[in-house]
This record gives C-alpha cells, structure tokens and sequence, in this order.
C-alpha cells in the first residue's frame, strides 16, 4: 500500500531522464520528496533557497555550483550564509541560517566542522538535521561511466535514519572514568524511515530492500529497527519488493566483496554514517556522491559522504561534482526538472569523457577547470 | 594526573626489536598469562573444536603441529553450554582446563537458539575477562581480490562499548540502549595495542572514534588513548573519524598498512569484518583474544552446517590463528614455519579447497601443507 504523500511522486519522468540512464540518480529525488510538495519561496518566477558552503571545500564547491546554475540560468536565487563550525562565535549566524532554512524548506550545504573536544560546540550538521526534523538521509552509490573502480555495477541507495539512534546526544559520566551513551531507538521513527525506503524502492523501480542492524547484540533497540522494517515490509509484499536484512558486520563485508547484491538498504543513523562511505570508496570517492536529507517539511541537500575535507582547503582541487549533483537534486525537488537535467548531464558528459578530473579522480585539473568543462558541456 | 597509576605497574619500555615480518604476531607483554610447560617439556593448550566444520579444521590444526613438532599436547574440551542459575555458562571442565592452561585454540561455535542463551563467544568473553580481540588481515598470495597489499591490523575494544547488553524499553516503542565506555577498559585495550604494535615492529597507532559526534564516551575512549600514548614515546600516535576510516581503507588499503589500529567494539566488530571482505573473507583471517586470565585464539566464520562432515572444510583460518598462538607462547619458529607453509600451499596453488577454488579435500589440503613444512 502506498501512503497518499507519495502518490504525486509518481510524476512522469521528463524525456532527458528517459534518453540518458544516468539520470537515474537525479530522478530518484523525485521519489525521495515525500509528504506534502514543498517548494519553499517563489516570488517573480525564482525560487529562493538557502546556501551554507560549510567549511573545509564547501566555498569552492559552492562557487562551482553557483557558475553552473548561472550558466544555465537557472530561476533560483540564493541566500547564502557563510557558516562555520570551527568558531562558536558564530552562533548567531548559525541560527540566522536555520532562519532562513525554515523561510525558505528548502537549501544546499556543503560540511561544518565539528570540533571533537568535549568543550566543543555539537555537530551544527546534527543540529539542523534535528532542529528541520530531517528524519531521511538519501546517499547514492552508483559507477559513474567513464571511471572503472575495482568494482562494476555497483548501484545502491542507502537510506539512513537521521534523527535519533547513536547521534541522540545523551551522554554522561556516571562516576568518573564510566560513561553511559545513549542510543535511542522508537518504532515512530524506524517505521517512518522504514516507509520512506519501501515507498523509494517503489517509486524508481527498485527490486530489493535491506534492513542493516545488529540486533542479534542490541537485541531491543537494533531488534526494534528490524522488527518495525519486517511489518512495514509485509504493507509492501503486493509491490514485489523483496525483503531481506543482515547483520552491519556481514554487511561491510559483503560490500567490499560483492556490493552487486545491493538495492535499497535502510538503517539506524550510525550504520549509515560507515555504509556511505564504504559505498562512496567502493565508486570513486567521496567528491561525487550526493545527497539529501528530508523531511515532512524541508529539504537539505548535501554531499553523500559528509566529510569536510579540510585538508584540501583553498587549494582548488576540491571535486565539485558530490555538490553539483546535490544541486541537481535540489533543482528537480522544486519542480525544475530541465535544468535538473541539464547539470546532471552535463556533470556525468565531463566525468565520462575523462579529459577533465581533479585530484581526487586522478587528474590535475582544478575545481575552476572542472566547473567550466560541465559549463561548456551544458 | 588523569592517569596516574601506582609506580610498580608502569613497565620499562623495551627497546623495538621485533622484525616486520612477524605478520600474525601477538605481543609478548607479560601482562598477559603465557603456559606453564610441563614436566615433559611440553606445553599445555586447550582444544575447543567447536561445532559444524569446527572438529574436522582441529584435527587438520593437530595433523600440521604434530608433523611441525611444535611442543604442545592438546586437551580437547566440550563447551556445550549449561545453565548455571538461570545463566548461560560453559562446563566446569572446559572452565578449569583454560584456566589451567592460559591458552586455547577455538573453531566455530553455534549459538543455541533459544530464549536464555547469551552467545557462547559472549560467554567465552566474560568467563576469561578477553579484553582486546586482535584481527590481522593480510592478501593472501594466491587468492586475488580487487585489493592488493592489505595488511591491516584492528585491536577492538572486547567487554563494554555497544554490546554492554543494558538495554531497556522506557514506553513501548521507545528503547534505549546504552553504550558504555569505562576509562579502565579502554586503558587497558589502548596499552595492548601499544604493545602489540611495539612487539609487531608496526610504528604506529591509529585510534578509531566518533567523538565529534559522541564527545564524551568515544571522547574518553580517545582520551585515554592519548594519555596511553605518552607512555610510548616510540610510538607514533594519531586518531581518525570512523567514516574516514572507512573510507580510506576501502579506497587504499596500503595506508594502513603500518599501523594498528585500535577502536571501540562496535567499529571493531565492523571493521574487522570489512577488512576480512578485502582479502577474501574470514575463511583466511585469524583472529585472537586478549585476556587478563586467559586467552583464547579463534576462526571467526561460521560452522559451515552444510558442508560439516564431507571434508570439504578450509582450515586456513584456524590454521593462522594457531600462528598467532604461537607467536603469542613465544614458539615463533614453529610458528613461522607453519605460516609460511600454509601461504605456500595457497600460493601455489595446486591443492585447495573448494572456497579458494580447488577442488581438494580438507585433508588433501593438511598433507600438503605438512609437505610444504
């Protein structure tokens, strides 16, 4: 049975999506959006969306982004808020950025430090998940044509529980020397989430859902994520999509070895924070992945893997590609399939002909070189 | 002092001395109890066959050490659980005899289904207190995958961390699980790795966290690692984020070749999985337990129900940890020999059992290797 908020996601896929199966990863965005069509700000005929370039790579990825919406003339206006994690004085831009997001639903971010001192501010990244109620991360894991990896064929999603679990934040110090960390499991929000993958799986033709967990340790909180998948699983049995679950263990292993056998997978938050990027080494890297967190209301979309990537900072070698095809699903999540199209194409025409890479890909061409091949491919 | 510890516990640090190429190594730290030999001159150890395959990959494990003559006399022991009170636990033999002999040799072992059993490794882990679980993973000549020169080495957290197993329903629908980190389980693990990787000649010590996210246990347990580290001066000491981890070892594997890492039990259970899946599974990884009364070394694949029997089994994995057992009784001779015959008998190739593409039985497999030895 499907939920009614997903039915208009069955929209017809635009004739580009039909010609180039590299599409596929911008057309599942579509499915993705669940809930009622939230396409934020429009006035005059532009859409207004909040941008954080985050820190690390995020400036330079975004100006890439911004080159390539420009190019193409794409009705969307930003309102950019140059947030980052690695001061706390901060904060009151933070807040104005989460203003904004809430004005706007909908927003491109690249990564913001999280300090890892226990003095340190928490995770702006988790709080905005939290604070938006982003409860579905989105990552795809998908070879790109043009650039063979030790493995072929790998095409997955992975749907990652974004709100609670390991990432609850309740932590604290019992006597000194013991700490006690929360992981908070709810069936509320295994089985939305669980929903959220069958209803994905539905709508871009996928054939199999995996649950990952551990509930043959955490028999209660992992076994309530699996049993809450398993009912929402039988709701689904009349669609054909087959079900199965493995433990997070088996599954890393697995993925190294034969990542072919995966589908949709969907799980507790942290087993997604070690999937995506065992999926993004399996397919080239961090710097081509994409993604998106959703919810009921809002819609933030973001590089895959979430790394920071400070090491590369400043020196315009980033790979803009993770956040360019995020932008590509954000311009689809508003309703602007053709410009969509337009990048993504454009973003997979520069990969596939190989003349252009970044470091990362094993080229030696810059950030700037790689925005203006994809404007030039446009 | 965070960790201040009486005088008489800290140990001179030893100079390096180990060779490189003792891969499978265990340390020789004496921290952790080693045999007592004989009268005979022989060495004691504990056998625990273990289910499925379990019993066939021992007696090709006993077949190699007899025609290696490494000094060990093996008592086999039974460790079919019983409830003692209500709990699960394993037979005052098998008790007695691993407490007697400080070291045991382990295959596969089926977890009774049921409603009261706590797995028997859990069991295992909680009667001898194994602190640290050593996972080497190295590519095997002669068995490709799509990763070359893996040569990793995980130290995982064993006793607390996510499988503290306190966990409880605070409404329905909501649980909560608790992980928990202590100071002293993670000093302990730390100091392990530290001295592991001095007694494996590896010059580095890599800590893996997620303390941006949970600051205050992962951030103890990295805390503690880099207080452990100032012990070790020799040492170098670094940490990394769980996902970058992930990442970059799927990516390279040949970056963490020259370093142990060490971790919490979740990310190790994990990791130490995924990097099995890089040189072809656990059919070829060994694997130890560390334990402050005993330890115990161990295949970590499954018992093979369908294949038990028909002496098809591959021993390799039992085979390697019976290397690192070695390495861990100081007997590393033998020890070296042993590996080396079993990597030749892969390498070339010729005799091999049906998971490494031969067609040869678990017992074509043993006589080749005592050949080879």
């Amino acid at each position: 049975m499907l939920s009614p908020a997903t039915r208009l996601l069955s929209r017809s896929v635009p004739s580009t999506a039909q010609r180039l199966s590299s599409i596929r990863t911008i057309t599942s965005i579509s499915a993705a959006s669940q809930g009622s069509p939230f396409i934020g700000n429009k006035m005059g005929g532009k859409h207004t969306a909040t941008l954080i370039p985050g820190d690390g790579i995020g400036q330079e990825t975004a100006e890439s982004v911004k080159a390539v919406f420009k190019a193409i003339s794409a009705p969307v206006e930003w309102e950019q808020f140059d947030v980052t994690g690695y001061t706390t004085s901060d904060d009151a831009l933070f807040r104005q950025s989460l203003e904004s997001l809430k004005r706007n639903k909908v927003g491109l971010k690249g990564i913001l430090y999280t300090p890892v001192s226990r003095l340190g501010h928490p995770s702006y990244n988790v709080t905005i998940r939290k604070e938006l109620d982003l409860y579905a991360s989105l990552v795809l894991c998908r070879n790109l044509e043009g650039y063979p990896t030790r493995h072929t064929n790998v095409d997955f999603a992975i749907i990652r529980e974004n709100t609670e679990g390991e990432y609850s934040g309740l932590e604290h110090q019992s006597f000194p020397g013991v700490v006690e960390s929360l992981k908070v499991v709810t069936r509320t929000k295994s089985e939305r989430i669980a929903r959220f993958a069958f209803d994905f799986a539905v709508r871009n033709g996928r054939k199999k859902v995996t649950c990952v967990h551990k509930a043959n340790i955490m028999k209660l909180g992992d076994g309530l994520f699996l049993n809450t998948c398993r009912d929402v699983a039988k709701e689904y049995t009349s669609s054909g999509i087959e079900f199965n679950d493995m433990i997070v263990d088996n599954c890393s292993m697995q993925l190294v070895s034969k990542p072919q056998q995966f589908d949709v997978m969907v799980m507790p938050n942290l087993y997604g924070n070690i999937v995506s990027n065992v999926g993004a080494a399996l397919v080239g890297g961090p710097g081509i992945i994409p993604g998106c967190n959703l919810g009921r209301e809002y819609a933030i979309f973001e590089p895959g893997c979430r790394h920071v990537g400070s090491d590369i900072q400043g020196h315009n070698s980033a790979n803009p590609t993770a956040m360019l095809l995020s932008g590509a699903m954000l311009l689809r999540h508003l309703g602007l399939e053709e410009h969509a199209g337009l990048v993504a194409s454009a973003v997979y025409k520069t990969i596939s002909s190989g003349r252009v890479r970044t470091p990362d890909m094993g080229g030696n061409n810059t950030t700037t070189d790689f925005t203006v091949a994809v404007i030039n491919n446009l | 002092m965070f960790l201040a510890r009486p005088s008489a516990l800290l140990r001179p640090s030893r100079p390096l001395t180990a060779v490189a190429s003792r891969a499978f190594a265990s340390t020789t730290d004496k921290t952790v109890p080693l045999p007592p030999k004989g009268a005979d001159g022989n060495y004691t150890v504990t056998m625990i066959p273990g289910d499925g395959i379990g019993p066939e990959i021992s007696q090709s494990v006993q077949k190699i050490f007899t025609a290696a003559k490494v000094p060990i006399k093996w008592e086999s022991v039974d460790v079919t659980p019983v409830l003692k009170d209500g709990k699960t636990a394993i037979p005052d033999e098998a008790l007695h005899s691993v407490n007697r002999n400080k070291v045991a040799l382990k295959g596969p072992l089926a977890t009774p289904i049921g409603k009261g059993h706590v797995s028997l490794n859990l069991t295992l882990r909680r009667t001898f207190n194994l602190f640290a679980n050593v996972r080497p993973c190295r590519s095997i000549v002669g068995y490709d995958t799509p990763y070359e020169d893996v040569n990793t080495v995980l130290i995982r957290e064993n006793t607390e961390g996510e499988y503290s197993g306190i966990e409880h329903e605070v409404i329905d629908g909501v649980v909560q699980s608790i992980k928990l980190i202590t100071k002293e389980a993670s000093e302990r693990c730390a100091r392990y790795a530290f001295e592991y990787a001095r007694a494996q000649g590896r010059d580095h010590v890599t800590a893996v966290h997620k303390a941006n996210i949970m600051k205050m246990s992962d951030g103890l347990f990295l805390s503690v690692c880099q207080d452990v580290a100032k012990e070790f001066p020799d040492i170098k000491f670094s940490d990394v984020l769980l996902d970058r981890a992930c990442l970059h070892i799927v990516q390279d594997p040949s970056k963490y070749g020259d370093r142990v890492m060490v971790m919490p039990n979740l990310y190790g259970d994990i990791l130490s999985d995924m990097c099995a899946g890089l040189i072809g599974g656990l059919g070829l990884t060994p694997s130890g337990n560390i334990g402050k009364s005993a330890s115990i070394f161990e295949s970590v694949h499954g018992t093979a129900p369908d294949i038990a029997g028909q002496d098809k089994a591959n021993p390799t994995a039992l085979l390697l940890s019976s290397v690192m057992m070695l390495r861990h009784m100081n007997l590393d001779a033998q020890a070296k020999s042993i590996e080396s015959a079993v990597l030749q008998t892969i390498a070339e190739g010729q005799v091999l059992t049906g998971d490494l593409g031969g067609k040869s039985t678990c017992s074509a497999f043993t006589n080749e290797i005592i050949k080879n030895l």
